[in-house]
């Protein structure tokens, strides 16, 4: 190989951002002119939850870090903005502090996990607790007494009429259903994009560095628990911001944000979308939610047994997931038509990827 | 004074019902390390087992201790031929794995039976401690732990499967090469784990509400019970249920369960701050 042309699984990821970024800017802008206005509606919660299976990818893919309870910072974003743009009015403050708040809650939970350097199992199982907990407590605050400045809380019945968003500095006018589909994906893009340049910085590098081999990345000087700490804080920012579309799709929030199944779910987009990969997730979500919504039309099999079965079958047939598979297969192909290369590493990373 | 033994009968009650919603779990993460994320539907089914028998004019002592064990170690035993087996060595895939069956328990049951809270009576009345009324069948949860913890000591303890069981756990090649077959063990244990998450559930079927994702009630104070516990099973579960269930019915005499369940969660995060492999990660090594 001539040090002047990269390696086709660099030259394809390469192709595969700019590849993903086009398909995301042609969706953008095109499905306001191609869908009608309930297409539109589904697409904006669609893009919410391809948001929330971007964080889930990038805390669990890539800094190897076992979140089982993710959707804990999909419902502290989602309720941070629901009362905080109740009592303020504007939305450009609110969204912030849906990003912030579930930053610093798992810097504090991160901090306890990381620092007691507890294995990934403890992690997985802890996260998971912490989100059946918020999930009871939350549930639990019925009643006017639970209220934060004007927002009652609402208990099991959740927080309803949250106000939408609006262009900064006019909380008079909020988003019509054409500008919130642009601020969800608008949003969903952009994420993806700063993710991925988080991933190419140093930062990035040391932290998959680390999901690899955490001692050597040690030997060499660099202190896993803060990084992985970190990672996991960008994720729970993306999980809030993911929660904070998600109470603006519907108008609505409740304690179900928090619940196991929703935890579930994003496992679910990942492992289906692929481990390991960033766009993976996000068409998982989309892929999922369809069909929960396709299967919730009926009523003679809960959608439980139907995810339930994909997560166990997932995990037995294709535990590495669809894109890594379609990945392998379009590798392979260059591979026949340049018969002289020596064997791209795909097969090789992706067994250690699974491995933890 | 009343209030003060009415205190410390709820203190042992919760106590007891933390060794009983735990032990299954902690026999499956214990011997094979495996983290049962289906741990709260097994415990569902076992309840469902109880509401179905005693529904259908079976005793209700057999329907609640002797049934659901059963039931739920046989549905255990076939889980772990069909599924878990070919994840052994896999930890991660594993808690997915169970999780999936988790969901799926409840996506079935819930087609079954529809999404709707059972329940059976209490079959036994009430006590007075002083000016308070306590109910009797806190004494049958209280007798439950007790007998399920001290069966799985003697079980370890004093029988060849428990030697076998223990020497496996220890090292599964030396004892694959004194011709014990890991694969039956852990199978064994597996369904052994199942049928303790049964009989937690069919004892626990009278006090609480039976439906399809009752599980999720219990599975986040079981889980952090194991993690607190350590290594050792039986020692482990014991002195971590003692821990956080004081710890959980104190605060939740002072506020609400809810608040208790959070302080359990904040004291076992605390815990494995100092402790990460758990109590007995660090000390009493040598126990059960």
């Amino acid at each position: 190989m001539t040090p002047s042309r990269p390696s086709p699984a660099v030259g394809l990821s390469l192709l595969g951002f700019l590849a993903t970024l086009a398909l995301g800017l042609a969706i953008l802008f095109g499905a306001p002119r191609t869908l009608d206005t309930f297409g539109l509606v589904q697409c904006t919660g669609f893009a919410a939850l391809a948001m929330f299976g971007l964080s889930q990818g990038f805390v669990w893919g890539f800094a190897g870090v076992m979140s089982f309870g993710q959707a804990a910072f999909l419902g502290l974003g989602g309720y941070a903005y629901a009362v905080s743009v109740i009592n303020l009015g504007d939305s450009t403050l609110p969204v912030l502090i849906a990003i912030v708040v579930p930053m610093l809650f798992a810097g504090l939970l991160g901090y306890f996990m990381f620092y007691g350097r507890i294995s990934d199992a403890y992690i997985g199982v802890i996260t998971l607790t912490v989100s059946v907990i918020l999930f009871q407590l939350v549930n639990a605050t019925s009643g006017s007494q639970y209220r934060i400045g004007a927002a009652e809380l609402g208990g099991f019945n959740g927080i309803p009429a949250i106000p939408a968003l609006n262009l900064p500095g006019h909380p008079d006018e909020p988003l019509d259903n054409d500008g919130l589909w642009y601020a969800a994906m608008g949003a969903l893009v952009l994420a993806y994009v700063l993710l991925r340049a988080v991933l190419a910085s140093r930062f990035g590098r040391v932290v998959v560095a680390i999901r690899e081999n955490e001692t050597r990345a040690q030997l060499i000087g660099y202190d896993p628990r803060l990084y992985k700490l970190l990672a996991f804080m960008i994720a729970a920012g993306v999980a809030g911001l993911a929660g904070c579309l998600y109470a603006n799709w519907g108008g609505f929030i409740s304690p179900t944000v928090f619940g196991l199944s929703m935890s579930a779910q994003v496992i679910i987009y990942v492992l289906v979308g692929g481990l390991g990969t960033l766009v993976g997730p996000m068409l998982g979500a989309v892929l999922i939610q369809w069909l929960i919504i396709a299967a919730g039309s009926q009523t003679v099999v809960d959608s439980n047994l139907g995810l339930g079965l994909v997560l166990v079958g997932f995990v037995l047939l294709v535990p590495q997931g669809l894109v890594p598979v379609v990945r392998g297969l379009l590798l392979r192909l260059i591979e026949r038509r340049t018969p002289s290369r020596p064997a791209p590493e795909a097969g090789g990373a992706l067994a250690t990827e699974r491995a933890r | 004074m009343d209030l003060a033994g009415l205190l410390a009968f709820n203190v042992v009650t919760g106590i007891a019902t933390l060794v009983l919603i735990t032990l299954g779990l902690g026999v499956i993460y214990g011997m094979m390390r495996i983290i049962n994320l289906a741990h709260g539907e097994f415990m569902m089914l076992g309840a469902y087992t109880a509401v179905m028998a005693s529904g259908a004019g079976v005793n209700i002592w057999v329907a609640m201790l002797v049934l659901p064990p059963l039931v739920v170690g046989l549905i255990g035993l076939v889980l772990e031929r069909t599924v878990i087996r070919f994840l052994y060595g896999r930890m991660m895939d594993t808690m997915l794995a169970t999780w999936g069956v988790s969901l799926g328990l409840i996506g079935l049951v819930t087609t079954l039976y529809g999404n709707v809270v059972r329940g059976v009576s209490t079959p036994v009345g009430s006590f007075d401690i002083g000016r308070y009324g306590a109910s009797l069948y806190s004494l049958v949860i209280v007798a439950a732990a007790l007998a399920a913890l001290v069966g799985m000591f003697l079980l370890l303890r004093l029988t060849k499967f428990g030697l076998i069981l223990r020497a496996t756990m220890q090292n599964p090649r030396m004892a694959a090469a004194l011709g014990v077959a890991p694969n039956r063990i852990y199978m064994a244990t597996f369904a052994l784990g199942a049928a303790l998450a049964g009989l937690a559930g069919g004892v626990l079927a009278p006090i609480s509400g039976v439906s399809p994702a009752m599980g999720a009630a219990y599975i986040a104070r079981a889980f952090i019970t194991v993690l607190g516990g350590g290594p050792a099973i039986i020692t482990g579960t014991g002195l971590a249920s003692g821990l956080f269930g004081t710890i959980n019915e104190l605060v939740s005499f002072k506020t609400t369960p809810v608040i208790g369940d959070v302080a359990l969660l904040a004291a076992a995060i605390l815990l494995i701050r100092v402790l990460p492999q758990g109590i007995t990660g660090r000390y009493l090594r040598r126990s059960l």
